[in-house]
This record gives structure tokens, sequence and C-alpha cells, in this order.
């Protein structure tokens, strides 16, 4: 019998973020039809500066999309037994990156280095010397003088590269849209500002033909402790911090939404009681809380081996436990902003003419108060996300967070911070982490300034 | 002159809420600005103190005060020109004085600044100055900040602050809109005295008629942007001669037009971003020629004072007064429809740790009246009286403290939100602010028949049925069926009260209670709800309970009025007897305070001071302190209701 050559597998978390992105697509949709919504998605769409972050946005979660489609691949085949496939999970995203995956080194080495950090004793010799990288310029043989011209060529090769590949999409739009190449790039009959997005794909372009073409034969931000290649550990730690991000503002929504809407319209002992609940929640120092909920979650986990097939599968149900944390003590803030929000509303006439014709109050609630609060629920949903991301690195830095085995920009800044004690420094690490996660959460928090201005009806003249 | 515009024009990005105008004020003159809302008065007053808001600039035009050009000044000379030259004072007094500051301070502030005193001189002049606009025991109240202040005593520390910088010229932007009437008196009173000994000249921004007719020396009618017409008062208000301020005079309602139609304008004012080829009136106008659209009137003067930008070679014709039938409904049915008695609203005051009620709120405090089917009683009263927290009790929004309610001789009070819910559907309410009445989110459609599938009256109908009926009632209140999937953010404000009135009308009410309906609409917009109401009354035979403070709108509506004072009903009797034949001191006090557009003011009984709290009414009758007639027996009991014919009740000791 043949198997497939690979076993797909689905994590907890992959299901959950593909539903998360079918949800989301079939908002988008419904969007579409509410002339209301349609309107502030317009002046999201017209602003320059929210679409370059959106489409930085829409690159990341690619990124994402491709590190969650997980597999098994499977072993060599002996006759006569049943296929068997490997304990390690892959990724499309793995499978994409197996040349930097693969070519690990013996320990750190500089960006773009051709020798490792430190000196060793080599063989055959009295002398420590910096010992040849197994990959880093290894086709360069020995004429390491070319080293520089090497990286000028491939510098330029690559962001060539890049250009042509934006001049080929360009091309493709034209057929599809005729569209002509002008400063202003109106794509279709809307006023989007497509040209925003246009020039930010040819950086991202850019950027990604030169990362291809250094990647090819260096080390493009060195190598760590282990020797793992800092580029391939970047990249991976975007998956964890975008569904920390997205799946705890799941989990605490639906809590907040509920609660402050029922604190605010129904008031009385109700309000009481959910006001006592997230005065108390709020006054426990956070990181306290998460700690001691995290390695309650630790014992559980450690102490049921056999619920769990693959170390994967254990680092997952961590990043889940994590979040389902984060997302029970996060959901305070909103539901007192919506709590406010609702007594508010409630007084308001159309509610009072609703209750005038005798409608239910779980009715009123959902007619007339949550779509008057939906503007403030979609704030919060994207203000959330780029401060829940830095919440996981300060977490994993703690040592409260993920799963050490599980790549993020907090085990990976946890990891590079002894080193950056010594002299000299390893500050790739530290750069590269840093320099992702603010690329993402700078694009968040573009993308929400520019949402909340859309549907804030006081700014909304 | 004092201040002289020239040709002010104000854009907004597209919108030209100002475009093109023009005027003059003397010395000591007194001008008043008269226009709907959004013709671009305030953005006027604004743009002459150069504190337009952001976006907004001004494209052309001279601003001379005193012989500079204010919009050549920089803003170092402008700060001295704002308060010293020229004062303002705003709409809303709780939001113009800053909460956390005393207003000794505040006053202090601009006397440092315009008058150069400092320390105990300041305050003494800062004393001075409430003295000077009427403010009892000024030196205690220096120190008090503006929340222990009532809406009038803010009013005048905003004139006091106004006045600091001794200015030649004060704007007053619809200075007293925010104010009850007796009030208003008060305050209109202190701007004309005030200008009369200061020698101060008054730049007057108004919306209403009656404050015109009392104060302005001259008349300037702005509409979209522009100034339409110019006049001496007296000229103004005998032979106006734009068709639109003929319009706004007839569409003015009172009671020599009881039980007809008001005259309306048809349509409303345009959107500040329509380009005008014509004359900016010539949609509503009935006037309208061909020329009319194709060029814009230029000025004529119609006398030496009177200037007016119409074609017509006269003035507008007047609108022929439909003098109205009086008295329209039957009076055969023997039962009230609604019957209140001794109905009591209070909400507890709680204090300390455990929530202990220490007092509370009589917001409505024993009050009894009944209303007959068909049939409109008025419920007058200043703000803070009761009468909104009266119509939600009886309504059942609130649940009374005690007392009955009686709907068709069905007892509200005691049933539970279910068993209400069939009765519901009996009555029903129109509320004050058609902006905040409507759901943003939902479609018209949905609004309206949102009452319809709450009770099921359409209940074993499908959405077909629903349908057709929603359309029926649109075409009822005016409006075009096929709108039923708009929101209500693509309707004005007289479209959306249309709105809400289609709504409260599609569970075939008997009882309409309208709280204050058109206080948020402009006159000639008012004029059109007016008729609505009453064509749906005669129609329908709906009876309403109609909650006002607009003593023109009862006149011209009621059949029966009841007069309430801090939470009581005071007064009560056919619209005849109580608004000709007063009785009580509130009442006369009332009636004398709205400013009357035949400028004859009545001085009977000026009212001092205002309404005292409902949490601690004052012992005896509650009008005692501000009773002219008050003696002993007035400050020790409360009066009993004296019967002065079959219908009319007083509750006065000296009646």
């Amino acid at each position: 019998m043949m198997g497939l050559a690979v076993q797909p597998m689905l994590l907890w978390s992959d299901v959950l973020l593909f539903v998360m992105i079918a949800v989301i697509v079939a908002l988008l949709i419904w969007a579409r039809r509410q002339d209301a919504l349609r309107s502030a998605w317009g002046r999201v769409a017209k602003n320059r500066v929210a679409m370059a972050a959106a489409t930085v946005l829409a690159v990341f979660v690619l990124i994402g999309l491709l590190d969650s489609l997980h597999y098994r691949a499977r072993l060599d085949d002996r006759a006569g037994t049943a296929a068997q496939y490997a304990v390690e999970v892959h990724s499309a995203l793995d499978a994409l990156l197996s040349q930097l995956r693969l070519r690990g080194e013996k320990t750190y080495s500089a960006p773009l280095a051709t020798h490792l950090f430190s000196r060793e004793a080599l063989e055959n010799s009295e002398q420590r010397e910096f010992p040849r990288l197994k990959h880093g310029g290894a086709h360069l043989g020995t004429d390491l003088a070319a080293h520089e011209n090497d990286i000028a060529l491939r510098l330029l090769l690559g962001a060539a590269g890049g250009l042509a590949l934006w001049l080929l999409l360009l091309a493709a739009l034209h057929r599809r849209y005729g569209v002509v190449f002008k400063p202003a790039l109106k794509v279709g009959a809307g006023e989007t500002a497509s040209g925003a997005v246009l020039y930010t794909l040819l950086a991202i372009f850019t950027l990604f033909g030169i990362a291809v073409a250094l990647g090819g034969g260096y080390h493009v931000f060195g190598t760590d402790k282990v020797g793992q290649d800092v580029l391939y550990l970047s990249l991976k730690s975007i998956r964890t911090g975008l569904l920390i991000g997205t799946l705890t503002t799941l989990i605490m929504l639906p809590l907040a939404v509920l609660l402050g809407i029922l604190a605010g319209y129904v008031g009385g002992w109700v309000d009481d009681i959910i006001q006592y609940l997230y005065t108390t929640l709020s006054s426990i120092p956070g990181v306290l809380l998460i700690a001691a909920a995290v390695l309650m979650m630790q014992v559980v986990i450690d102490t049921h081996p056999e619920w769990f097939a693959t170390t994967a599968e254990r680092a997952d149900a961590r990043l889940l436990a994590l979040c389902l944390i984060l997302g029970m003590t996060s959901w305070t803030g909103v539901a007192r902003l919506l709590r406010g929000e609702t007594l508010k509303l409630r007084e308001l006439e159309f509610v009072q003419a609703a209750q005038s014709f005798g409608v239910g109050r779980f009715a009123i609630m959902r007619r007339h108060i949550l779509p008057n609060l939906m503007h403030i629920v979609l704030i919060a949903l994207v203000m959330d996300f780029s401060g829940l991301v830095l919440a996981e690195a300060v977490l994993s830095y703690v040592g409260v967070g993920v799963d050490p085995t599980t790549i993020s920009f907090g085990t990976m800044i946890n990891t590079a911070r002894m080193e950056l004690a010594r002299e000299p420094m390893v500050w790739w690490s530290l750069v590269a982490a840093f320099g992702f996660m603010f690329a993402l959460v700078l694009a968040a928090n573009l993308f929400a300034d520019a949402v909340r201005d859309a549907f804030d009806p006081r700014s909304s003249a | 002159m004092i201040l002289s515009v020239s040709d002010l024009a104000i854009h907004i990005g597209a919108a030209r809420p100002v475009d093109g105008v023009s005027l003059e004020i003397a010395a000591g003159e007194c001008y008043a600005l008269l226009g709907e809302s959004g013709c671009g008065k305030s953005m006027t007053a604004l743009g002459l103190m150069r504190l337009l808001p952001a976006g907004a600039r001004v494209v052309s035009g001279v601003v001379n005060f005193e012989g500079t050009d204010l919009l050549a000044q920089p803003e170092t000379a402008m700060r001295k020109v704002r308060g010293g030259g020229i004062g303002m004072i705003f709409q809303v007094p709780a939001t113009s004085l800053n909460p956390v500051l005393t207003v000794g301070r505040q006053i202090v502030e601009a006397l440092q600044l315009h008058a150069g005193l400092q320390g105990g001189a300041a305050r003494r002049r800062a004393a001075e100055l409430l003295d000077q606009v009427g403010i009892p025991d000024p030196v205690r109240r220096l120190d008090e900040y503006p929340f222990q202040l009532s809406g009038g005593l803010r009013q005048r520390v905003m004139i006091a602050i106004a006045l600091a910088g001794e200015p030649r010229l004060l704007i007053a932007d619809e200075p007293t809109t925010a104010l009850d009437v007796t009030i208003q008196a008060q305050v209109l009173d202190l701007l004309d005295d005030l200008r009369r000994k200061q020698g101060m000249a008054l730049l007057l921004i108004t919306h209403d008629l009656g404050v015109v007719a009392r104060m302005a020396d001259r008349v300037g009618v702005m509409y979209a942007g522009q100034l339409v017409e110019e006049a001496p008062r007296a000229q103004f208000f005998s032979q106006p001669a734009h068709p639109y301020s003929v319009r706004l005079f007839a569409a003015l309602p009172d009671m020599r037009r009881r039980g007809g139609n008001l005259a309306t304008i048809p349509g409303s004012v345009p959107a500040a971003d329509t380009r005008h080829e014509g004359c900016r009136f010539v949609e509503r106008c009935s006037e309208a020629m061909a020329e009319c659209r194709t060029a814009p009137p230029p000025w004529r003067e119609v006398d030496a004072s009177q200037r007016v930008r119409c074609f017509l070679p006269d003035a507008a014709a007047p609108v022929a007064l439909k003098l109205g039938a009086g008295e329209t409904a039957s009076q055969t049915a023997l039962k009230p429809l609604l019957e209140v008695s001794d109905l009591q609203m209070h909400f507890p005051i709680r204090r300390g740790i455990l929530q202990r009620a220490v007092g509370a709120v009589r917001a409505v405090d024993g009050m009894s009246l009944h209303l007959m089917p068909g049939r409109t009683l008025a419920l007058v009263g200043e703000s803070g009286c009761g009468k909104t927290t009266a119509g939600k009790a009886m309504l059942q929004l609130l649940r009374p403290t005690a007392g009955s309610v009686l709907l068709d001789g069905v007892e509200l009070t005691t049933r539970s939100a279910s068993q209400l819910r069939p009765l519901r559907a009996k009555m029903q309410m129109v509320f004050q602010d058609p902006f905040a009445s409507l759901n943003p989110r939902l479609r018209i459609g949905e609004i309206i028949a949102e009452g319809i599938q709450a009770l099921g009256t359409g209940a074993a109908s499908g959405n077909g049925v629903v349908k057709q009926r929603v359309a029926v009632l649109l075409e009822q209140v005016g409006l075009r069926p096929e709108m039923v999937s708009r929101y209500p953010h693509e309707f004005s404000g007289g479209q959306r009260q249309r709105i809400a009135i289609a709504r409260a009308l599609a569970v075939n009410p008997q009882l309409l209670i309208c709280d204050e309906p058109t206080s948020a609409l402009d006159v000639s917009v008012q004029a059109q709800i007016l008729n609505l109401l009453s064509d749906l009354q005669r129609e329908l035979k709906l009876a309403y309970l109609f909650i006002t403070h607009n003593i023109a709108v009862v006149d011209y509506l009621a059949h029966d009025v009841a007069v309430m004072y801090l939470g009581r009903v005071v007064e009560r009797g056919s619209a005849d007897e109580v608004l000709r034949h007063a009785r009580h001191p509130y009442t006369q006090a009332l009636l004398a305070a709205v400013p009357r557009i035949d400028g004859a003011g009545k001085t009977v009984v000026k009212l001092s001071g205002d309404m005292p709290s409902p949490a601690n009414p004052p012992v005896g009758c509650h009008f005692h302190p501000r009773c002219p007639l008050a003696d002993e027996a007035c400050r020790r009991d409360y009066p009993v209701e004296t019967l002065f014919g079959a219908t009319h009740a007083v509750r006065c000791l000296k009646a």
C-alpha cells in the first residue's frame, strides 16, 4: 500500500487559525453589503498609510498561514510494513525554507560571515583560529578576497530580481485592469490608495529578492548559539506572534462584549457582580496571574504525556493555553469600555422607543446596543493585537510564555540576552527579533489608527 | 460704524457655510442675525473673531472693527481684540465655563488679561461685575464652582466674563436658547439693560423671532450662507419683503390658526456644499420666476433702511392667514382615555458605603390629570419640572413610585412587563430628539416594523403584509414608500421626526405622548410636523399628551392645558381658560415671559430666581420663594385644588 509522501497534520491552533480566517473573509463579504461599514472601510482604503500597513500585515499573515500547513514527512519505506511517518512536524514554510533550516552551523556566526564568531582550536594546528563555516560562504572556496564583491553582486542581483518581479506584477495588473503606470497608480475605478500598496510591495519584493540572493550563500542574519539560521527563526516566530495576537482577542472579545453589555444594560446586581469580577481581576498583577496559570497548565501537560503524539502537539497545547490565559485576564479593559458606552446608549431615545414597544431585553441588546458598539469592538480588536504580540515577548522572556521548543520572538530574545554581555557582542538575534516584531506591531498600530479614525463617528465630519 | 463686514466668505472643504456676508453695526446698536440652523450665522460670528474650527478658512472679505481689518491682524493682536474689543457669549452655559475653576478665578483671569487688574483689585472688580449682571450675594458666589449655579446664573457669569474686558461689541450666539422662558426673559432684560447703560453694540444671533422682536434695532435674515434681507425691526415685523421672511412669520403657530393648518415652507435648507446658480431660496419659493433660477438676485433697496435680495419688484405677498376652525375635538366621550391620579416618581439619593437612601429627588410628586379620547392635553412647564419623567412614568418606561395610571380603564402600574405588552399597542411615544430616537444602524423599514413585530399587531400577517403596512405608514406621514431601505442619517431632522411618528403609529395607538417633538426643529420644519400631527388627529382620532415648554405651540394645538411646577400640576383647564384667564401666578409669569413677535411685552409678573431643586422642595407652596403674592399662609401650607368652573382647577391660595 502506497501512502502519501507526507501526512498532513492539523494542530489545534491551525484549525482555529483557519476558522478565524474563514470568519474574517465571511465578515468582509458581509460588510461589503452594509452601506455604513462599506463607507467606513472605504475611508480606510483611501488612507495611504493604512493601506501600506495593511500590505505589510498581509505579507506577515501569508507567512503565518504558510507556517500553519503542517505535515509529517514519510520515512523510507521498508518492504512489508505500513507507511511510517517522521516524529517531527514540519510546515509548508519549513519546506520552502529547508535550505535555511538544514544548513546549520556549529554555533554563533555574524551576519553574512564566512567564519565562526569565536576562535576554536583547529585540528592539526596549535593555534586557535576562526573556523570556516560549513555553509556560510562555502561557495567561495578559498577565494575569500571575493567575499565583499560577492555580497555586492548578490545585493544587486537580488534587488534587480525583486524589481523585475514587481514589474511583472504591474504588467499583470495592466493586462487585467488596463492600468497605466502613472505616479497616481490608480487601480480600478475606486480611489483606493493602491499606489501605496504597490510601492510597499516594491519595497517588500526588493527585500525579498535580496534575502533570497544572499540567503543562497550566506546566513543573512547570522546564526544563533546552536548554529540555527536567525532569519529562519525570525520567520518562524511570525506565526507564534500572530496566533497569540489573534486567538487571544478571539477568546477575550466574546467575554468582554457579553459581560460589558450585560453590566451596562441590565444594571443592578448583575452590574455589581461583573464589576466586582473585573476590578478583582485587574487588581492582581497581570504577570503574576499569568505565571501561576501557565505553571499550572505546564504541570497538567507534563503529567499527561499520553495526550500528545508529538512534541509539536505539546508545544501547540501550551501555546493555546497561553492564549486562553491571556484572554481570560485581558478582557477587563474592553468590558469596562463597553459597559460605559452601553450605559450611555441605553438612555438614548431609540432604546426607550423599543422599550415602549415591549421589545425584550436581549432583543434590545442584540438589535440596538450591540450594533452601535461594533466600532469600539473593532478598534479594541486591532489595538489589542499589537499589545498581545508584545506581551508574548515579555512573558517568554520571563520564562512563563510559550513552550521552549516553540520558536517565538520572546524565546529568541530570551536566548540572546545572555550574549549581550559578551565582548564583542552577539547582537544579531536580538536585532532580527526586534526588527520583525517592530515591523509587525508598527503595521498593526498604523492600521488600527486608520481604522479607528474611519469608524469613530466623532472624527468623521 | 463700529463693525463693518464686507463680503465675508468662509469655506470648509467643498462646503460654503458663509458665502458673501456684508453687514454693519453702529456703536450701541443691537443687530440681530436671524436664521435657521445651518444657515451660517454662528460661522459668521466665529469668522469675525477668527475662532473658526479646524478646516474652515476665510477665503475673502474684510472685517473692519474700529478702523482695523481684523483679518489682516497677527494672532497676538487678535488676542487683545477678543475679550477686549469684542466679547462673546455662547449658547450652552453649562459647557462654556470651566467646571474645575471657581467662578471668581474665571472672571479674574479675564480681568488680568484685559483690564490689567491684579489680586484684591481684580477680585473687587469681579464682585462688581457679578453684581452688575444681577447675581445676588456676589462675594460669596466668587468662590463657587459652576456646578453650584443654575443655568441662568451660569449664563450671567458668562456675560460677566464677557464684560470684564469692557468690550465695545458683544456677540451673543443664541444666548438664551438653552434656557427656560422665565430665565430667558431675565437674561434678555439684562443684555438689553447693559447695552443701554454701557453703549455697547450687540450682535445677537438667534433663530427665535420672539427674541428678535424683543431685542433688536435692526434685523438681518440669513439663508444658506447669505443675508437675504436687512431691515429695522419695526419695518421687518410689519412688512417683511423677502418671501422667506414672510413665510417664517406664517409658519409660527399661534391661537388664531387653531384647527387649521400652518403655512409651511416645503423642503429644507439646502446643504452647505450646494452650488447655487440663481437665488438660494428658489426651490422652496412659491413665487419663483424664470430669472430666479439663472442669476443670483442683487440687493434691492426697498427704502433707505430696508433692503432685500430678491427679484420681486415689490415685497412678497403676505401668506393668507388660514384661520382655523377653532375648537375641533368633540367632547362627547364621557370616559377618559387616560386617567392619572396622584402619580409619584421618586429617585432615591444614595449615600455612604451601604448606599442607603438618604432622600429622594421628587421628580413627579403627586400629579393628577385626565385626557379624553381624540383630544390634546398639553403638559407645560420649565425644564426640570418633571414633565418628561411624568410622561415616561405614564408609559411605564419608568415604574412609578406610587399613584395610579388608568388607560382605558385598565390599571397599568400594577402590571408586570409581560402583562403590559398587549397594552403597549394603545400608547406610544414620540421623542424630543429625532437624531437620538432612531437607531443609526437600522433601516427605516426595520425601525418602523419593530413595533409591529414586537407587539404582534400584524400577528397572523406574513412579511408581505408588514411591508405593505410600513409603506402605508410612510405615505401617511408624508414620506415616499421607496425610502424603506435607507438609513436614518440620510434624512433631515424633520423627516426623521416623521419617521419617529410613523414608528409610533405602526401599532395603531390611541394615545400618543409627544415629548417636545418640535423643539429640536427649525420654525419652518416645526410647522410641517405640527400640521402632520393635527391631520393625524383628525384622521385617526388620536389623543395627544403634548409635553412642551413652547406656549405658542400649545396655543395652536392643545385643547386642554396642565401647567407643572416642581413635580405637581398647579393649574389645569381648557386652553382658553389657562392661557387667557390664568389664575396661578406661575402660569401668569410663564405666559408673560414668552417674547411676542408683535413686540407687545406684557409687564405683569417678572419671575426672579430659579426653580428650586426637586430633591429639597420648599415647605408650603412650592412656588412661594418666587411668587410676588406669597404671604405667611403660602409658606406654611401646600394649597389644595380650587375649582373655577367645571374644568379650570388651580392650586393657589391667592387665586
